[in-house]
């Protein structure tokens, strides 16, 4: 169970041969992912962790029959890496690079729509099913099977609260990052759609941060659809300045547009608890799930 | 590159918009008043006399004035240059010939997070800010959403320039400053690009009277002319220009708890709980990922040299990144740096008994919760009063 991937699923490594991507490869193998391919081009033929690599996505699909795809190649070429991966018909795709440009990104989430693909990121720390499959660089130990499914905008933080909710005993199903940048491939509703059906998630944990308008988007729709799981949030960056990007390309108030305030609102107009320091996450769910801490 | 947006100044911009073919005021940049006597001379009309910072406000703030003959122009720039405004100190001002404005117009192609495309705003009630015109009357506004590969084209320049009321040739000239826009605003990557006003002038005419274009850093790569801008232009503190040619995300605040931590949206939810408690941050610094001897040292060394720092709040979370390297970081960069204010460091995560163990037999204390670690840090702060 869980969203978008699971014990099932067949992934191709897109940058297997770098230092980044050839490091999380091992971990990922460790955890348990089923890496059946990675690409590099010039780099074709060869195998890495005794996983065979090939110069293009289509020949690694073609070969290996993987459905999805993780990329971390630098920014100047991450764009063509995902609209390679897209081409050759991956239905998920994880880009994990930062610092892809704007006007990019935005033909990347162009061309999934077209293609009726999932892209997560890019500027993620990919996509965990606790126990199944993860394709990303969080640290699995931190993470614990279970029922809340997580979603956040950032890494570490995401870290520190599914590291609280294992400990408290809830766990969690999926954890997706969607990603620090301003243009990504998925909403905070796009992923409570999918925690809505999931049988395994009980209920919903929105990290969001200051920038955008996701969080107000989730809101309205929470209200407005009678959603039928529990569902916290947590809003990083009350204290932060305007007109100044807090780390993440996407963490930016643009005049008074994207403050805490207005996120932190919006969930409380529509019911959703909001934690005011990450370790109430876990206690607000385990009170709206009644359950003891 | 990672905090500060590129903004450039007005009279970038405007040069910029000019080569594209779009109408502007013909002016000048000047570094001094008698410069200013001698442009204002040239362009032989009033003139307006506007500074030349990155503040928001900049108008009401009175920076911009204006000057019928150049001994008023040279005048008014004494007065402008080298004034402080919201902060920032005065170094150049653009000299302009003013606009005799009919209306002012407004008009930015820029990035609509929700919807992950660009936008095409306008409205025929310029000059203010649009985003108090969205919220009071969001029926004055034309928002046209652009397709990432269609673009857009001489219809909808067409349509916008109809819905803002024109006709004839005044539709025409605006078709064609809105299509050159565009093209501009893509060519440099823009996050914005914007014509506010737009003026109207009394003969009929389209002028861009102020513009402003932001460019998304991420896309620096491929306009290597923007590398070479003096850093000092940038409006950057030193802490801040340290940190930017480091690769640290920073950004200054005014509290006295200086804070460091790894990965953006930890760093902000550690500053919020400084808040939280009744403490004041004094910046955001995110070391990133790695977390290593080098970066930690160059992360303390900004920190510290903010004089307003009364206490140190460290904040990591090991994942990827081990605590015991993390530790021998901060004794490695508390060596090269010699660390002289209280610290309170929260270390958590893969290996983090040894990354304990060695801060411990340096004397220094470590906590396990965040929570606790910021009430420790908001205790030390107050003590001595402030």
């Amino acid at each position: 169970m869980g969203v978008f991937i699971d014990k099932a699923t067949k992934a191709v490594v897109w940058g297997i041969t770098g230092a980044q991507g050839s490091f999380h490869t091992r971990l990922m193998l460790e955890y348990g992912t089923n890496i059946v391919a990675g690409v590099t081009p010039g780099k074709g033929g060869t195998t890495l962790h005794q996983v065979p690599v090939y110069d293009t996505v289509l020949e690694a699909k073609e070969a290996e029959g993987a459905q999805a795809s993780i990329i971390f190649v630098p920014a100047p070429f991450a764009a063509d890496a995902a609209f390679e991966a897209l081409d050759a018909g991956f239905k998920v795709i994880v880009v994990i690079t930062e610092h892809i440009p704007v006007r990019d990104a935005v033909q990347v989430m162009h061309r999934a729509e077209e293609k009726g693909a999932v892209v997560i990121g890019p500027n993620t720390p990919g996509i965990l099913t606790v126990g199944e499959c993860k394709l990303g660089i969080m640290p699995a130990h931190v993470f614990k099977r279970g029922v809340v499914g997580l979603a956040s905008r950032s890494g570490t933080l995401t870290y520190e609260i599914a590291n609280g909710l294992s400990v408290c005993g809830l766990g969690q199903s999926t954890c997706i990052g969607l990603g620090g940048d301003p243009i990504v491939g998925l909403s905070f509703i796009d992923v409570l759609r999918e925690f809505e059906r999931d049988e395994q998630t009980e209920a919903v944990a929105l990290i969001g941060e200051i920038g955008g308008n996701f969080e107000e988007l989730a809101a309205e729709f929470i209200a407005a659809e009678g959603y039928s799981k529990p569902v916290v949030a947590f809003v990083a960056g009350r204290t932060a300045p305007s007109g100044k990007r807090m780390g993440h390309a996407g963490a930016i108030i643009m005049g008074s547009s994207g403050t805490a305030a207005s996120k932190i609102e919006a969930f409380k107009k529509a019911g959703v608890p909001v934690a005011d320091k990450p370790s109430d996450v876990a206690r607000l769910l385990s009170e709206r799930l009644g359950r003891k801490t | 590159m990672d905090v500060n947006v590129l903004k450039l100044f007005e009279y970038e911009a405007k040069q910029i918009f000019a080569k594209y073919g779009l109408p502007t005021p013909r002016g000048f940049l000047a570094k001094t008043a008698k410069e200013v006597r001698e442009f204002a001379s040239l362009i032989n009309a009033p003139v307006a006399v506007k500074s030349q910072i990155l503040v928001a406000g900049r108008a009401k703030a009175g920076g911009i004035a204006f000057a019928d003959s150049p001994a008023e122009a040279e005048k008014t720039a004494q007065q402008l240059l080298g004034k402080e405004i919201k902060g920032v100190r005065v170094q150049s001002v653009w000299v302009e010939e003013k606009v005799a404005v009919k209306r002012e117009l407004y008009f930015s192609v820029t990035v609509d997070r929700a919807s992950r495309c660009y936008v095409a705003i306008a409205s025929a009630e310029g000059g203010v800010d649009i985003e108090d015109l969205a919220r009071t009357s969001p029926e004055k506004i034309v928002k046209l959403f652009i397709d990432p590969v269609y673009g857009f084209r001489p219809h909808h320049a067409r349509h916008i320039a109809r819905k803002l009321g024109y006709a004839q040739n005044q539709m025409t000239d605006l078709t064609s400053i809105f299509l050159k826009h565009y093209r501009a605003a893509m060519d440099f990557d823009a996050e914005l690009a914007e014509m506010n006003p737009l003026v109207e002038t009394k003969d009929g005419k389209f002028v861009a009277a102020d513009t402003r274009l932001i460019i998304d850093d991420n896309a620096l790569y491929r306009h290597q002319e923007f590398k070479s801008r003096p850093m000092e232009e940038a409006e950057l503190t030193p802490q801040e220009l340290q940190a930017q040619t480091s690769g640290l995300a920073y950004v200054k605040l005014d509290g006295n708890v200086g804070i460091i931590g790894n990965g953006a949206g930890l760093v902000m939810a550690t500053l919020d709980a400084i808040q939280l408690y009744g403490g004041r941050p004094a910046n955001f610094l995110d070391v990133g990922g790695g977390a290593s001897a080098d970066m930690m040292a160059v992360a303390l060394d900004i920190v510290l040299s903010d004089p307003n720092v009364k206490v140190l709040f460290i904040n990591i979370l090991g994942g990827i990144t081990r605590c015991d390297e993390v530790a021998n970081g901060i004794l490695e960069a508390q060596k090269r740096v010699g660390l002289t204010k209280p610290m309170v460091i929260r270390l958590v995560g893969t290996n983090e008994e040894e990354g304990r163990r060695i801060l411990t037999d340096a004397g220094i204390h470590v906590l396990n919760s965040m929570e606790e670690a910021a009430q420790k840090t908001v205790e030390i702060s107050r003590i001595g009063g402030k």
